[in-house]
């Protein structure tokens, strides 16, 4: 006897809800779990009342800044991070992240770092926590008072990335003073009061003040990321390993990797948003070079501290590596 | 005519989704065939992806051997690379 298996299809009589199908152009394939968590996940109608702070503007409103789109869900998150998978990559880079701090103090690596690279990273690096924690603010700026939930859910996570790297930055400081907290301290006061850093701290300080959210995150994560990131996790940790800091290597590659993946979502911004208008594109050149020559300025002598004489020339390297690819994403100073 | 025929079977999951997506990009000529839990996807000659395009649609970097996480099965010769995947007759 032979059993014949047949199979039998139930088409589904609809794959999506309506508003994504809507935006998909037709109910013809499912949307993936991306485009579920975001297209039109922006309140836009039936606000009764207005904000309390702010009583000339609804609640979620496209006023807040100066950029126009006609749509706010043009631009697409390359990454396509909503909670679970921004969650799951995330959780893997930690498993990597925690891997190599416990090897270095297992196995006393960081011993074998030769004393005034040590040095260079109490001074340069560890103080970096508090630029990671403003940047922190800024974004979940951005996600407040932000529109769209495209760019506003990326800035919620970008926030989230933000106190996670600022805690990387604390386990290191630990680890090289043995559980101490003498350089969390004196990065803190550095911070503060070290005239070398005060410069950025202020740019910083003035990006928090900004009203138009999207300037913020041209100043914050374009320009001010487009500086430290290269110049810190790019110029200056390679030059230590080279000198005997191999291992640091290891515990700030969480950043490099997290720079080069944010790259690929702020070009992809810039692009969508220069291409909606020459009005939209202009904004931005001027944002763009205003604040990189703020930052420029910024952060030269923090280089100094590192590279000394060649401090301006590497930043200057920085500044046209940034500008290039802006150019290359419609956004030409 | 029909020695001229490739396909490839995914499953129809959200692992198979880049690769399924990179194919229709990269081969306007294929058909796609939506069965349950499956995708069949044929094509006259040659089916082929990069790894370029998958990476694209994944929204991450992509090792194009994770496609054999989600394939059912395949028909043609197979000629691949770290950067592309295809399969075709000779």
């Amino acid at each position: 006897m032979s059993i014949q298996i047949a199979s039998k299809e139930i088409k589904p009589l609809r794959l999506n809800y309506a508003h994504i199908a809507r935006r998909m152009g037709g109910d013809t394939k499912p949307a993936s779990r991306y485009q579920e968590a975001v297209l039109d996940v922006q309140p836009t109608t039936n606000f009764h009342y207005p904000p309390t702070w702010e009583p000339n503007k609804q609640l979620f409103d496209v006023t807040r800044t100066a950029i126009v789109m006609n749509d706010w869900h043009a631009f697409a998150d390359p990454r396509q991070y909503y909670y679970t998978s921004y969650v799951t990559a995330r959780a893997k880079q930690q498993e990597v992240m925690d891997n190599s701090f416990e090897m270095l103090e297992k196995h006393g690596l960081w011993k074998t770092i030769p004393a005034p690279i040590l040095d260079v990273v109490r001074k340069v690096l560890i103080p970096l926590r508090h630029y990671e924690y403003g940047a922190n603010l800024n974004n979940q700026d951005i996600c407040d008072r932000g529109y769209g939930a495209p760019i506003t859910s990326l800035a919620s996570f970008n926030g989230f990335d933000r106190i996670g790297m600022a805690q990387y930055l604390s386990r290191i400081a630990l680890l090289i003073d043995e559980n101490e907290e003498t350089t969390l301290q004196a990065a803190r006061e550095a911070w503060l009061n070290d005239a070398n850093w005060q410069p950025l701290r202020h740019a910083m300080e003035d990006t928090f003040v900004l009203d138009d959210w999207m300037e913020i995150m041209v100043a914050q994560n374009i320009v001010m990321d487009g500086f430290i990131y290269p110049l810190v996790y790019g110029r200056i940790m390679p030059q230590l390993a080279n000198q005997g800091g191999g291992s640091l290597l290891m515990i700030t590659q969480f950043m490099s990797e997290w720079y080069d993946e944010t790259v690929r979502w702020t070009n992809q911004l810039m692009k969508v948003i220069s291409a909606e208008s020459p009005d939209n594109a202009a904004l931005l050149k001027q944002w763009v070079s205003t604040w990189t020559n703020r930052i420029e300025q910024a952060v030269n002598p923090i280089a100094t501290l590192v590279l000394g004489d060649q401090a301006s020339e590497t930043v200057a390297s920085v500044k046209t590596e940034l500008l290039a690819r802006l150019a290359k994403n419609g956004v030409a100073v | 005519m029909s020695e001229q025929k490739v396909f490839l079977i995914f499953q129809d999951t959200a692992d198979s989704r880049p690769f399924i997506e990179a194919l229709e990009q990269e081969n306007p000529a294929a058909t796609f065939d939506y069965q349950p839990g499956m995708v069949r996807i044929d094509g006259m000659g040659e089916l082929k992806i990069t790894r370029e395009v998958v990476s694209e649609k994944a929204g991450r970097d992509m090792d194009l051997q994770e496609l054999h996480l989600t394939l059912v099965s395949l028909s043609g010769n197979i000629d691949e690379d770290d950067d592309y995947f295809s399969i075709s007759r000779h």
